[in-house]
């Protein structure tokens, strides 16, 4: 029995959102109707991708819930997915994010609704996918299905110069991964299948002919994909553009789990295939790193707009993660990974209260606001326990991973440590900043006094990151017992593997 | 030209009518909606003579199924029926059905006569459906024609309006030229090798390779060249497409260009023609980076997707790259993968231009379809796959088609190539892209109610756009059909046993 849902779990966590969509197109236009079977559908999902960790075995590094049938004979694609301790709990976040976007989004999106959801839960399944395929084919396949329903959601939904934002998005993206998909053909051509495990097995037996030459280029093919999709500095710049403008069900999803690709991608693929490549180039890519989080912190400070600054905050997170992985240190791994996730929850959430306060003031200028503290309590006190958890405040969840970093890097190299704790300061230099002008003191404007506090729906969203925040803290070794066997896997193939976290 | 003259005297053989059978119920119905033309009023003739060419095409591909049967050649071996040419056949023929749906409607909104229109369509793809059996080069130049000359006259059928007859006089002028050439290198190849027959030239090629055999080559890829649209012969392409009524359009780029690009895969692969590498090599980078790059300024619907048809031909003649050898049917394969996706996002793509052109095809500037995602939500979502298909995005037809071929050829090792392809995807990426966002993200020119989706069009739509999606998810029938195909196209001995019969019958 239970190996009959383990099989097929993970094709039921992907293709439920994907279901739910396709059915959405029957339903008929009553708005309400649509938000309620979306938030259903959603929900479904993430219950059922609790099953996950529940039966996880925990301390096993390798693939797990592993389903590999044939798909398609010549050229040899498999349908074969599996999670480990990395991807899993990026599927649970995925899924966990997507019912607060539909929450969100309920009263915000009020024109061509049944269009929004369906592109959202097609959004859903493929991000879904992206964590799940162990064949390179099928990852691939997912990966670019997540770029026209995000551009699309960008382009339709969002404010402004929406259009650009969206094209901007696409391009960039689409551009970096055609060399994703260079490489991945290249592998096919010399081995025979797309399959990861396969592929990760022959190329350490070094059966691979020509690989001496190709893996450089290899290596930076995987590379620069998921660098766009990070953003690393300096390929950042269609980030903020994209953040600004899209609306916020988007913005949840692009920052709470469309970057993790990136740095998935490079834990998986990169570190996987390439460790020799990934400890040559490690030092530029840190270089790369440590500019992002210092630079995106430093950008972020001078923003006047509020979804700005959370985006480059984003770029100055998503740097420590990069920074976790390349310092090759079981510390840095599990550090590169809790960071995911906690910046995942608190961004998203971070983007949930920007959107609120979106939707009463149709503006994110901070100088448009002051005091508003004093006519939206709940509000504010929801934003400061996100801000905290943001900026790093021991016993919440963005603390745990930025140390395990930061101690990571140290080992690595004390400079990159030093560099790196910088960026805690400077985080907690902006958000708080920022928190202070929106909202203490008096109310500046007189439209502001008269602004609604939280409705339950909006509770409703929040109170789940904050508990995830909470909890994620308290109780980290939840996430850490799955994650460090997993890091462990990947760094088997380095040569100094520091003992691992959890033991000590 | 058969050097066995006196097989000449025999009568041939009944089966070899059944192997001719598509070809003869395309003509007979051809000439019944002709004959018909005269005698049924106008106002009636649109849609009787449109379903009886329906039912041409029907039958015909009735008429390929039995011809499948009975795999084998025909007259004098001048015709080969195998996996290879039954894949065109039904190819082609599906094609002109489709067009053949979704000009009920067009016609009447551009008041064009139907009879010749109809019948040349018919006549075409008897054309094209030789061409994919042919397997003698005066037979595969006399199947060129047929399908040139209809789609000549085709071209020009806005008789109203100027732009058409120039773009039937410039295909016409520029397309017999280049028949021309393609004659030249038959007659080139013929004094060289001493024969027009696909495999006494291969047999001879076999054994000593003559430098005309090289000339002979050149000039026939010169001709055909032309056909499919390849750089740097593809000065035609915008020009012709803009003017021909759109839903020739959407034949003629796709199906003769299937039909030459099988004729191609004969002439490379089957009689092993020499010195193809640099040639194919050189108009492959042609034609993707000329044509994605002139495609970025476009502002005509017609005019961009006649660069991306450019662009396409492009990728496609990668796969013509791959050297002849154990890998040669992944080539050939991932090539005939790719003209059934094309030919199937582009006929789609080319009945929702047609169904929206209006009278006198005026609304055909981007511009048009400006909110097309409000005014009509399905039809929008309809050609967004067919432009997430040309684009290359996973799911559809396209993307596979594209990854294949590139597949196909990294593993001949021709990296250079490859990186040029996946560059040039990404460029061509911005302008599907363009009309994408348009549809969506821009609000309408005219708030002016859109005529309702006609049935034909419809239904021509729904086949597109499941094949479109089909061939990306579960591509692999189709696979194993070509690479089995591709299989006999390389090593016909093997599988076909009647090939090597006498021809002669006594």
């Amino acid at each position: 029995m239970t190996t009959a849902i383990d099989s097929s779990i993970l094709t039921l966590v992907t293709f439920i959102p994907l279901t739910g969509g396709l059915l959405l197109l029957l339903v008929p236009r009553r708005d309400r109707d649509i938000r309620i079977f979306s938030l259903v559908v959603t929900l479904l999902a993430f219950v059922l991708s609790l099953h996950l960790p529940v039966h996880f075995h925990r301390m096993q590094g390798g693939f797990q819930y592993e389903v590999n049938k044939h798909w398609i004979s010549s050229p040899n694609i498999h349908y074969h997915m599996g999670v480990d301790g990395f991807s899993l709990w990026l599927v649970v976040l995925t899924t966990f994010l997507t019912p607060l976007c539909v929450l969100i989004s309920w009263n915000s999106i009020h024109e061509r609704v049944k269009e929004f959801f369906i592109i959202l839960l097609i959004l859903e399944t493929a991000l879904i996918g992206v964590f799940t395929s162990l064949d390179m084919f099928l990852f691939y396949f997912f990966w670019e299905a997540t770029l026209i329903p995000m551009a699309l959601l960008i382009g339709m939904y969002g404010h402004g110069r929406r259009v650009y934002a969206a094209v901007k998005f696409f391009l960039y993206t689409m551009i970096a991964s055609v060399f994703m998909l260079a490489a991945i053909l290249w592998l096919y051509s010399k081995v025979g299948t797309f399959d990861f495990v396969t592929v990760q097995r022959v190329i350490r037996g070094g059966n691979v002919e020509n690989f001496g030459g190709a893996a450089i280029w290899l290596f930076l093919g995987f590379f620069i994909a998921f660098a766009v999709k990070v953003p690393l500095f300096p390929l950042h710049t269609w980030l903020p553009d994209a953040h600004v403008e899209a609306p916020t069900a988007g913005s949840v999803l692009l920052a709470g789990v469309l970057l993790k690709m990136g740095t998935y991608g490079m834990l998986r693929f990169n570190l996987g295939l390439f460790p020799e490549q990934s400890r040559q180039n490690a030092p530029w890519i840190i270089a790369l790193a440590l500019i992002g989080i210092i630079y995106g912190a430093l950008v972020a400070m001078v923003q006047p707009n509020m979804k700005k600054l959370i985006a480059y905050s984003s770029i100055s997170h998503l740097g420590f993660v990069v920074l976790g992985i390349f310092s090759f240190t079981a510390a840095g791994l599990n550090g590169a990974e809790f960071v995911m996730l906690a910046h995942g929850v608190s961004t998203g959430a971070l983007f949930m209260l920007a959107g609120i306060l979106y939707e009463r003031r149709h503006t994110y200028e901070i100088a448009e606001f002051g005091g508003l503290a004093t006519p939206m309590p709940m509000y504010a006190a929801f934003f400061l326990f996100i801000v905290l958890a943001s900026v790093g405040l021991p016993l919440l969840n963005g603390f745990v991973g930025e140390f395990l970093v930061l101690s990571g890097a140290f080992a690595a190299r004390a400079v990159y440590g030093i560099l790196a704790a910088t960026g805690v300061i400077w985080s907690a230099c902006y958000l708080l900043w920022m928190y202070q002008r929106v909202f203490f003191g008096k109310v500046t404007q007189d439209v502001n006094n008269s602004l609604t506090d939280l409705s339950r729906r909006e509770k409703i969203a929040l109170w789940p990151t904050a508990v995830v925040a909470l909890t994620m803290g308290v109780a980290p070794l939840l996430w850490l017992s799955m994650i460090d066997p997993a890091a462990r896997t990947a760094l088997a193939p380095f040569s100094q593997i520091v003992s691992s976290v959890v033991g000590q | 030209m058969n050097p066995g003259g006196e097989s000449m005297q025999s009568l041939p053989l009944g089966v070899d009518y059944i192997r001719f059978l598509p070809e003869i119920v395309l003509s007979i119905f051809g000439m019944i909606v002709m004959g018909l033309d005269p005698l049924v009023d106008e106002q009636r003739s649109q849609k009787l003579l449109g379903m009886v060419a329906l039912l041409g095409t029907l039958t015909a591909l009735a008429a390929t199924l039995l011809m499948s049967q009975y795999p084998g050649s025909a007259f004098w071996n001048m015709i080969q029926v195998d996996s290879f040419s039954v894949f065109f056949h039904f190819l082609v023929i599906a094609v002109a059905a489709l067009v053949i749906l979704s000009s009920y409607e067009y016609m009447t909104v551009q008041r064009i006569r139907a009879g010749e229109y109809y019948g040349l369509i018919l006549f075409g793809a008897v054309g094209m459906a030789l061409m994919s059996s042919a397997v003698e080069l005066v037979l595969i130049f006399i199947a060129l024609e047929i399908s040139s000359i209809s789609t000549y006259i085709l071209a020009g059928f806005r008789r109203r309006e100027a732009i058409s007859s120039e773009s039937s006089i410039k295909y016409f002028l520029l397309g017999s030229f280049a028949t021309a050439f393609f004659l030249y290198g038959v007659a080139l190849m013929f004094g060289a090798t001493g024969s027009t027959s696909i495999w006494q030239i291969s047999q001879v090629l076999h054994s000593r390779v003559p430098l005309l055999a090289y000339v002979a080559t050149a000039f026939m890829f010169v001709g055909l060249g032309f056909k499919v649209a390849s750089a740097p012969f593809h000065v035609w392409t915008p020009d012709v497409y803009e003017g021909a009524p759109a839903p020739i359009v959407g034949l003629m780029s796709t199906g003769p260009k299937a039909a030459v690009f099988a004729v191609l895969l004969r002439i490379f692969f089957q009689a092993n023609a020499p010195g193809r590498f640099w040639l194919i090599w050189v108009s492959a980078a042609l034609s993707m980076t000329l044509g994605n790059v002139a495609a970025l300024v476009q502002t005509n619907i017609k005019r961009l997707l006649a660069y991306s048809s450019i662009a396409h031909a492009g990728y496609l003649l990668i796969a013509f790259a791959v050297p002849q050898t154990a890998i040669a049917d992944t080539g050939i394969s991932s090539a005939m993968f790719y003209t059934v996706a094309y030919a199937a996002m582009n006929v789609g793509a080319f009945a929702v231009v047609s169904h929206l052109a209006g009278a006198g095809e005026h609304r055909v500037e981007l511009e048009d379809y400006a909110g097309l995602g409000r005014r009509s939500p399905l039809l929008a979502a309809t050609l967004t796959i067919f432009l997430l298909s040309l684009i290359g995005i996973p799911m559809t037809g396209g993307f596979f088609a594209k990854f294949y071929v590139f597949s196909a050829a990294l593993k001949a090792n021709l990296v250079v190539l490859t990186l040029i392809g996946v560059i040039n995807s990404a460029i061509g990426a911005y302008y599907y892209l363009r009309v994408i966002v348009l549809m969506y993200m821009r609000e309408p020119r005219e708030e002016t109610a859109l005529p309702r989706v006609p049935i034909g069009v419809g239904i021509t739509l729904a086949i597109t756009a499941i094949t479109t999606i089909c061939l990306g998810l579960f591509p692999g029938r189709v696979v194993n059909y070509s690479l089995r195909s591709a299989h006999e196209l390389v090593h016909p001995e093997m599988s076909a046993t009647d090939i090597r019969r006498p021809s002669v019958i006594r």
